[in-house]
């Protein structure tokens, strides 16, 4: 599916922490580490999932890589350019050719403005097309997506939510970009209407040659839209490989685990299945352990893995694993 | 508790027939449920799986009355629990009913639990009212029934506020709650929905044992397929306020015979796929439920439609074997399709 010709994004060593403040002076008392020291590349082409649980950062990661959040430190470099860098200006030009998808499509349309005022407001923003060219764009955008293109005058409230993330999409689209970032577009869907959105994006994406980056947090989803896939957990990425690779042989304590965790569709293999049933909750990002963010959960954890949090390393080529056991005994099995 | 702790012994212990719930609206009549039958035996799980607006959790709130009365209005129907129609006993009689007999458990376990009181006393508060226990009785049963569902420090953690408890351990003082009066049927309306997988596999895990070890019924509400897998004896498929079909889990997911429930399989990607394989979405969207078709309300989105499909309603009728039943006009053509 994807063409592997070198890498459109590169993010590296991304932080962002979003202060926590007390009293009337809005004194400083700590951080809450949403994404700390992460780094990755999406090709040219490709689908990058990113999964993780509430709290994990994987929406911030997203968002800051777009430069909708201001990163706390490292570079986000776009086809070479540091996005982090870039005055006002300049990243406006760029956003063009970078687009979000947003997760709730009740919370992301604007109730008051049509269809057509919705699609067509990214063409007047950039000074892209006007009057009758906008319109005729706007109309191709709305078939393009699977909508009526007559529904141009219509409002958001007329839309079940299915119909709502194909205006999003449509949006997200009007200035051909080359990058979309899709932050869970399906998981407020039900479960026809998701497979409708996602068979959606990937068609674009054969036909306009989009890049992805699909945030969700339904495993199967992503492995089925993904090129390769990123494991987040507590702002950290803990592994990061081809999906097939993530699946079939997950290095990481953690993906172990989550993969167990989630229900196959199908009776004959639950009965079958041995789960590893993680112990407690993911711990809070203000305050993050002082060892490995996964050792107070992790059933294999070594004295080691209290100390310091391990590093992202390339364990077999192309398969990026963080976990101290991985890294010395080459294996972490967690057995249910 | 009496006999059930032994297990399945075939006894009915719900019974519903012909359940019809409607909303009395300002746009119109809402049609939520439309003519729901099933039993449901002594200690068995059943899964009730549907989209958004199927009526599922509509007919498990008009189970224990609870539907909003206006704009809701229990239309038709009989619901037989412990030998007695509940739709025609006091609302006395209900009161005891719910949580003694029937306990519920809902999907935000943040809204369920009343956030100016403790945990403990909302436990207690069940247990008094239900059970007549004195205070010291109540709170150390209390701690009891907390540490059954694994919280620790359970006898500290009961002075604690619902904020203090995270989204699964709520959910666990929730279980704690329905369960505080041993009922012989536990319905969880998509309880694990709002929680993270690896939560998720924790409570799913917590009432499995639970059941094992008390014996009773549960009724498990959930729009997610693979819950139903891992949980269920029993399917529910449920569409536009219908049954749609029914049957043994592993019929259902292995050889689904109602259009829907195979386009709703088909919608899942599936671990065993080969690269590129495009999802078999269901096209088009479920109908108004102001604006019920007279037919076969999946007939629209339905590639075996013909004329009869929207022009009455299929009877729910065996189908294969005497445990499972189907909704369609057209099942045995779609089976032989699909194989």
């Amino acid at each position: 599916m994807a063409e592997q010709n070198g890498a459109l994004v590169q993010v590296r060593n991304l932080k962002k922490y979003f202060p926590i403040t007390r009293g009337v002076f809005q004194r400083h008392v700590g951080d809450v580490k949403a994404v700390d020291d992460v780094s990755f590349d999406i090709l040219h082409g490709e689908t990058l999932g990113l999964v993780g649980e509430s709290g994990s950062g994987k929406t911030t990661v997203g968002r800051t890589m777009l430069r909708l959040y201001e990163p706390t430190g490292g570079e986000i470099l776009f086809e070479d350019r540091d996005l982090a860098k870039l005055s006002a200006n300049e990243l406006r030009s760029t956003r063009q050719r970078m687009q979000i998808i947003f997760q709730d499509p009740y919370a992301s349309l604007n109730p008051r403005m049509t269809v057509g005022g919705i699609v067509g407001e990214p063409l007047e923003v950039h000074r892209v097309a006007r009057g009758k060219e906008k319109r005729e764009r706007v109309q191709e955008l709305l078939r393009l997506v699977g909508l009526n293109p007559y529904f141009v005058n219509r409002y958001p409230h007329e839309f079940s939510g299915g119909q709502r993330q194909r205006i999003g999409i449509a949006r997200a689209l009007a200035l051909n970009p080359d990058l979309i970032v899709c932050d869970e577009p399906i998981s407020s869907l039900d479960v026809s209407i998701q497979a409708q959105v996602v068979n959606l994006l990937e068609d674009l994406q054969d036909r306009m040659g989009l890049t992805y980056l699909f945030i969700a947090h339904d495993l199967s989803m992503v492995r089925h839209i993904s090129d390769r896939v990123a494991v987040m957990y507590l702002g950290k990425i803990m592994e990061l490989t081809d999906r097939d690779e993530l699946y079939m042989n997950p290095l990481n304590p953690y993906t172990q685990a989550l993969m167990s965790a989630v229900p196959v569709p199908d009776p004959v293999v639950e009965e079958e299945r041995q789960r590893v049933i993680l112990e407690g909750d993911i711990p809070s990002p203000s305050n993050p352990p002082k060892g490995c963010n996964f050792s107070t959960r992790c059933p294999v954890a070594q004295d080691v893995c209290f100390e310091s949090h391990p590093d992202l390393i390339e364990v077999e080529p192309g398969h990026y694993c963080a976990c101290h056991v991985v890294e010395e005994e080459g294996r972490a099995e967690i057995r249910a | 508790m009496t006999n059930h702790q032994q297990g399945r012994d075939g006894n009915i212990l719900l019974d519903l027939r012909n359940l019809v719930t409607r909303f009395y609206t300002d746009d119109g009549v809402v049609h939520a449920v439309n003519g729901v039958s099933y039993t449901l035996e002594e200690g068995e799980t059943l899964g009730v799986v549907g989209e958004s607006g199927c009526g599922k959790t509509v007919h498990a709130l008009s189970i224990m009355r609870l539907i909003p009365s206006p704009p809701g209005k229990i239309e038709e129907g009989e619901i037989y629990f412990g030998g007695r129609d509940l739709l025609k006993v006091s609302e006395r009689e209900m009161r005891h009913v719910r949580g003694a007999e029937i306990a519920m458990v809902f999907q935000d376990p943040m809204t369920s639990l009343n956030p100016v009181h403790t945990v403990g006393f909302q436990i207690m508060e069940a247990l008094k009212l239900h059970q007549g226990m004195g205070d010291k009785a109540a709170r150390n049963r209390a701690a009891e029934l907390l540490a059954l569902v694994g919280i620790p420090d359970a006898d500290q953690r009961l002075d604690d506020y619902p904020h203090q408890f995270s989204g699964g351990m709520r959910q666990r003082a929730m279980i704690a709650m329905g369960l505080s009066c041993n009922p012989e049927l536990l319905i969880a309306d998509e309880p694990t929905t709002a929680l993270d997988v690896t939560i998720q596999a924790q409570i799913m895990d917590l009432v499995k044992r639970l059941q094992e070890r008390l014996g009773m019924a549960v009724m498990w509400i959930t729009h997610d397929l693979g819950v139903v897998a891992g949980l269920a004896e029993t399917v529910n498929v449920m569409y536009a306020g219908y049954i749609v079909e029914r049957g043994p889990v592993k019929d259902i997911y292995g050889r689904p015979r109602h259009p829907y429930t195979i386009g709703l399989l088909g919608s899942l990607p599936r671990l065993d796929e080969a690269p590129g394989t495009k999802l078999t979405s269901v096209p088009g969207l479920p109908p108004d439920l102001l604006m019920l078709p007279t037919g076969c309300p999946f007939a629209d989105r339905c590639a075996y439609a013909e004329d009869r499909c929207v022009e009455a309603m299929p009877p729910l009728e065996e189908a294969d074997d005497p445990a499972r039943t189907v909704a369609c006009w057209r099942w045995e053509y779609v089976a032989g399709r699909t194989g």
